[in-house]
């Protein structure tokens, strides 16, 4: 094993670890913009540390552009959605 | 248990207790979430399976944009409170039974395959340097299997035909209405302005890789349309009127020049819907971006649902 691939292990696990947070929050958290919060670290971190793990293993620069594309697009999906859906919070309340 | 199939187990299983969630479920739109997951899973599965066309066009199609015509039509109050009555106890039944039918009848079919397991692989990988194609899925939807794609263009524009017929007479050619009001949020703008040049890139990508690799029209004008589905609602375009030349042309365009295509093959020896030798692969992209463009166009319009506005007057855009 070489230290590409423990670098690989560590960050996908710890990636894994933000993703598995994030569910117990999305479970557990009392109210809806605090299990946002959770989910968002999910995405964030989670797949960060997931893509930043991974990029080792590829061959090519373009294969890790790819890699890091993938994560600013969901970067800016998770953040957008989660400013919506807020949004719907703030004007209807928590019950809706 | 080794790793792959332990992971294909889980996902069998996921999709399943997702599909009987949705099903279970009491909340429309909860079952509108459950299953556009449950497109999601599907499409991973297909993945799974190797079908990477299948899987774009499920996650682009089944989940994507069907998903968004269900939440559109959940989320839009109902015109007469009380009209639709909740179906009966007989009518449940019969639900319930045909759907056994059909499941059984597709399990059956599914687990007594007859031997050997009938294949046109090898037939559909045969031609493939003639059409000067690399994807046998592109090869099979444009070149063997080419009337069933028109076809599916012409079931297109009849459901489109279908949604606008909801409209009542007043706003017949006019313009959707589902965005109206909408307040501008910052972050819906913010998306709107930067996703849709990317995503642009991916739709013409999405196109022009069919060629060779999975992908194709369909999945290409989903993503388009999603974009322009993005800028509509964060107000950024307006919803076409209905009535529009330029709006008909662009839907009319891809099955036209198809059809014109097909009728041209009757001066070649295959008859209708056969391509040029040594032209094959010319006339299949020059059919593909018109229907791809009418694709996004069709499934923008069936998203925005029936017009609800009436049309602006002549010369007051």
């Amino acid at each position: 094993m070489t230290a590409a691939d423990v670098f690989t292990v560590l960050a996908v696990a710890a990636g894994a670890f933000f993703f598995l947070a994030g569910s117990v929050g999305l479970l557990r958290f009392p109210d809806a913009l605090t299990r946002l919060h959770a989910l968002t670290k999910a995405d964030n971190l989670g797949l960060g540390l997931i893509v930043l793990g991974l990029l080792p293993q590829v061959d090519g620069i373009f294969a890790a552009l790819k890699l890091v594309a993938v994560w600013l697009i969901a970067q800016l999906a998770s953040a957008s959605v989660t400013q919506l859906v807020v949004g719907v919070i703030r004007r209807d309340g928590e019950g809706a | 248990m080794t790793a792959p199939l332990a992971l294909d187990a889980a996902l069998a299983l996921l999709t399943l207790g997702v599909a009987a969630w949705t099903v279970a479920t009491r909340q429309n739109f909860a079952a509108v979430i459950g299953f556009v997951a449950y497109g999601l899973l599907l499409a991973l599965s297909w993945q799974r399976l190797g079908s990477v066309d299948v899987a774009l066009t499920e996650a682009a199609l089944g989940s994507g944009v069907t998903g968004a015509v269900l939440i559109a039509a959940v989320s839009r109050p109902p015109r007469a409170a009380g009209r639709a009555a909740p179906p009966g106890p007989r009518v449940r039944l019969a639900a319930a039974l045909l759907s056994a039918l059909v499941a059984l009848a597709l399990a059956a079919l599914v687990l007594t395959p007859p031997e050997p397991a009938p294949s046109l692989a090898a037939a559909a990988a045969a031609h493939l340097p003639e059409l000067g194609l690399g994807n046998p899925v592109t090869a099979v939807l444009m070149a063997y299997r080419g009337i069933d794609t028109l076809l599916e263009k012409i079931v297109l524009l009849l459901a489109l035909l279908a949604a606008w017929s909801l409209a009542p007479d007043r706003f017949w050619t006019g313009a959707s209405a589902a965005w109206d009001g909408a307040p501008p949020g910052g972050a819906l703008t913010l998306l709107a302005r930067f996703l849709p040049p990317i995503g642009v890139v991916a739709a013409v990508y999405l196109l022009w890789v069919s060629a060779d690799e999975p992908g194709g029209a369909f999945q290409g004008g989903a993503v388009l349309a999603a974009m322009w589905l993005l800028a509509m609602m964060a107000g950024l375009l307006r919803a076409p009127e209905a009535g529009s030349p330029l709006l008909r042309r662009l839907v009319a365009a891809g099955p036209a020049v198809f059809l014109a295509v097909g009728v041209l093959g009757f001066a070649l020896p295959g008859g209708f819907l056969s391509y040029p030798t040594g032209f094959e692969k010319p006339v299949i992209v020059l059919v593909e971006v018109p229907v791809t463009l009418s694709i996004a166009v069709v499934l923008g319009l069936l998203v925005a649902g029936a017009p609800g506005r009436p049309p602006r007057k002549e010369g007051q855009s």
